[in-house]
């Protein structure tokens, strides 16, 4: 199979997103958490780059892209930094234990 | 009537400014100054009154016969046409009464410095010997019923607190209170029979007030001109001027202890003896007298009313002079002594010859208030030694106060030298000659006479047991005359007790009436035509030499038995009769009776009253009580359970609810992005679902 596809790049997608959403709910660390989001994060502009190239040739896509990977950026620097402060006042960044706000 | 312009209203007032300033300085004046400045003020102010008396009687004489002096100060009470004034008004009857009581009295003022000496209640003791002259001159000079019985219940008020002067010995207390309650039965019937009278004389209830029938006061001059239209109204049957004149004589007989009302009177002398003298023998127990010679209008309307009045005071007279033999505390053979001649005094009146009770009620002013005083001296020489079985041969050591006394006894035994004889005599004679009364007036005459007798006995016993005999030595030394504020009085006391009998020289003698008689006829216009029974001078004359006679008779059998104190047989006779003795000893055992029936009747009353208060009144508001609050619990239970509880209900549920759903709020971050991916994955479902359905 010599032509790559629409196909494909929707089937790593949906195995990055698969494996982000996975990340998410079962990893305890925070970082890896946060690692997951990414993942679902990339997965989604993977879809919209692949998309925006097979479809209507139009630009959109890619820079919605752009956005996310700025976006992603950012989230990245705020979550981190609230890791950074859980872990400083918690001792830890396990998020089973962050459960402060328990009803 | 009369004129205006001399201020009456200054006698009473003047005393009611010293019992003031007495009432309300009199402790800080005393502690700063001392006595003086009390007896200062609380002599002086009777004494101008008595200057102005003076002045308001030769007013008097100036006007023509049967006009009064009046001042009139303030409408009072005013209903509808009814009207009574606050006015007082000087006849020839209150002009004698009002003289008599601010000489006496401001004599006895003087007395009491000297009596009072000492004593912690010194300023006290000046304001109510004040509030007194100011309640009796109120009594005395007041122009209409009404006023008269203000003056009436104050000098009962003071009489009360002046006979527990003393109050912290509980026995003086008592006898203040005795008398009062026993004054305020006669108060009772006083007012009865101002009730009675008030209704009969007229006038009804209307819209517009009471309204009158003609021209209605209680004012004394216009009462005479009203009573007529009464006599024909009946009450229960009984004619109305009888019934006010019993009604009437009952409020005599409280203030002026006559029978039944009497045994306040000896227990009276508990109080300080210048009181004994003032109150309770020269001045307010003659109230009763003079309010009966005061309505005399009314009373010779009524032979029942008369014939209660003149029994019940020879009956009295009798009785009180019979217990006054037998006492040997001084001042209780005086107080029986003082009931006795009240008694006579009642006859009087009560035989339609007014101006002789009211003669003999001036006349036993100055000898009871001299002999009274006297007493007084003996017992602050004798150290407050009141019975004459201590004291014998006075008369050495205290001269002035013997012959006083000697005078005094002259004066009430009844020798025809000193007042007394004159007005006895004129009352025994007027009895036996009235033919006014139900009954013959031998009967009242007989009475009187056997009375006087005794009078005349235990007189001159009480003077011979005091003053002849071995002299006492007391706390080991000889008893000393008194202080000339004390004797000076005495002097005074008896001159007056001779003087008075220029008086009322008898018609007999001179063959004009007497000058007390002529003085008085204005007022007493009613009594002239009274029926006599029109016995002549013969009988006039034997009956004055048998009065004589009696008197010597006693004077006889007293100087027999008791001169020197030396003879043996009053014991002896006592002896004899002990059961006598003992009943008439202890006053026949009249209060004893009382307290048996009367007394105990009263207060098992007053306990079945207070019962009745705890256990229905007090039982019907408890269970008011109790049955509000069971209502009221009932509410709550309302208001708690149902109200409250649906409120609370829903605040129940909410927060069950709550509870339930805050376990979702786990707090931990997989759990929430689990539920965002379950969230997801059903809206998508979901989605699919719908727009399968719908689509």
């Amino acid at each position: 199979m010599s032509h790559v596809g629409l196909e494909h790049f929707l089937v790593v997608g949906a195995i990055l997103f698969t494996l982000g959403i996975v990340c998410v709910l079962t990893r305890r660390n925070a970082v890896a958490v946060l690692i997951g989001i990414e993942l679902i994060l990339n997965a989604a502009g993977l879809n919209l780059i692949a998309f925006s190239r097979y479809g209507g040739q139009s630009l959109e896509g890619s820079v919605f892209v752009l956005f996310i990977i700025v976006l992603a950026a950012a989230e990245a620097a705020v979550a981190l930094a609230l890791i950074l402060a859980i872990q400083r006042r918690l001792k830890t960044v396990d998020v089973d234990r962050t459960d402060s706000l328990k009803g | 009537m009369g004129e205006n312009t001399f201020p009456l209203w200054l006698i009473p007032f003047l005393p009611l400014v010293g019992a003031f300033i007495n009432g309300a300085f009199g402790y800080r004046l005393q502690r700063r100054f001392g006595e003086p400045v009390i007896s200062a003020i609380g002599v002086s102010l009777p004494w101008i009154s008595f200057i102005l008396a003076a002045i308001g009687f030769v007013k008097l004489q100036g006007l023509p016969e049967g006009q009064a002096v009046i001042s009139q100060l303030w409408t009072w009470v005013e209903v509808g046409e009814f009207k009574v004034d606050m006015a007082f008004a000087m006849d020839p009857l209150s002009a004698m009464m009002a003289l008599a009581v601010t000489f006496v009295g401001s004599l006895i003022h003087i007395y009491s410095i000297g009596y009072m000496h000492k004593d912690d209640g010194y300023w006290r003791f000046f304001c109510y010997m004040n509030l007194f002259m100011f309640a009796m001159l109120t009594l005395v000079l007041a122009d209409n019923l009404l006023l008269m019985f203000v003056g009436w219940e104050g000098v009962g008020l003071c009489s009360y607190l002046l006979i527990g002067f003393w109050y912290k010995d509980l026995n003086n207390a008592k006898a203040g209170m005795k008398a009062f309650v026993v004054n305020r039965i006669g108060d009772f019937g006083f007012l009865i029979g101002f009730f009675i009278l008030f209704w009969s004389l007229g006038g009804e209830w209307s819209e517009a007030g009471y309204r009158t029938t003609g021209a209605f006061s209680l004012h004394f001059g216009s009462l005479p001109a009203m009573i007529d239209s009464m006599a024909t109204k009946t009450l229960w049957g009984v004619p109305a001027p009888t019934l006010v004149g019993i009604f009437f004589f009952i409020g005599a007989a409280g203030k002026s202890a006559q029978i039944p009302l009497y045994i306040w009177l000896p227990d009276a002398m508990a109080g300080p003896t210048p009181v004994s003298a003032l109150i309770h023998a020269a001045t307010m127990v003659t109230a009763g007298v003079y309010m009966v010679a005061r309505m005399n209008f009314l009373y010779v309307l009524t032979p029942t009313a008369m014939t209660v009045v003149a029994l019940v005071g020879a009956v009295t007279a009798l009785f009180a002079a019979t217990i006054g033999c037998f006492q040997y505390d001084i001042k209780k053979v005086l107080a029986y002594s003082t009931v006795s001649q009240l008694g006579f005094m009642f006859i009087g009146v009560g035989v339609g010859a007014y101006w002789a009770g009211t003669y003999h009620l001036l006349t036993h002013a100055f000898f009871k208030a001299c002999l009274f005083l006297c007493a007084g001296s003996v017992i602050l020489a004798m150290h407050h030694e009141q019975d004459m079985r201590k004291m014998g041969g006075l008369g050495k050591p205290m001269p002035l106060t013997r012959w006083t006394y000697w005078i005094a006894c002259v004066a009430i035994a009844g020798f025809p030298v000193a007042s007394g004889f004159f007005s006895k005599d004129e009352i025994l004679w007027q009895a036996f000659n009235t033919d006014a009364l139900l009954i013959p007036g031998w009967i009242p005459w007989l009475l009187g006479f056997v009375a006087a007798g005794l009078t005349s006995f235990y007189m001159w016993r009480s003077y011979f047991m005091t003053f002849t005999g071995k002299t006492p030595e007391v706390h080991g030394h000889e008893p000393e005359e008194q202080r000339p504020a004390v004797t000076g009085v005495l002097v005074i006391l008896a001159i007056g007790a001779i003087l008075a009998s220029f008086l009322g020289l008898p018609h007999l003698w001179m063959h004009i009436p007497s000058a007390i008689q002529q003085f008085l006829s204005p007022v007493f216009g009613a009594a002239a035509n009274l029926k006599t029974a029109g016995y002549g001078h013969g009988t006039e004359w034997l009956l004055m030499i048998a009065s004589v006679g009696v008197a010597t008779l006693g004077l006889g059998i007293a100087w027999w038995l008791y001169r020197g104190r030396t003879s043996t047989i009053p014991e002896r006779v006592l002896k004899t009769f002990p059961r006598i003795h003992k009943v008439v000893y202890n006053k026949y055992y009249v209060d004893e009776a009382y307290q048996a029936t009367a007394i105990r009747g009263f207060l098992g009353l007053s306990r079945l009253s207070a019962w009745f208060d705890f256990k229905i009144v007090d039982g019907m508001v408890n269970g008011a009580g109790t049955i509000t609050r069971a209502f009221a619990w009932i509410d709550g239970a309302i208001d708690t359970y149902i109200v409250d509880g649906i409120v609370n209900l829903v605040a129940q549920t909410v927060k069950a609810i709550g509870a339930r759903l805050r376990r979702t709020q786990t707090g931990r971050l997989p759990t929430y992005l689990a539920g965002l991916v379950i969230g997801v994955i059903v809206l998508i479902v979901l989605t699919r679902f719908l727009s399968d359905v719908y689509g």
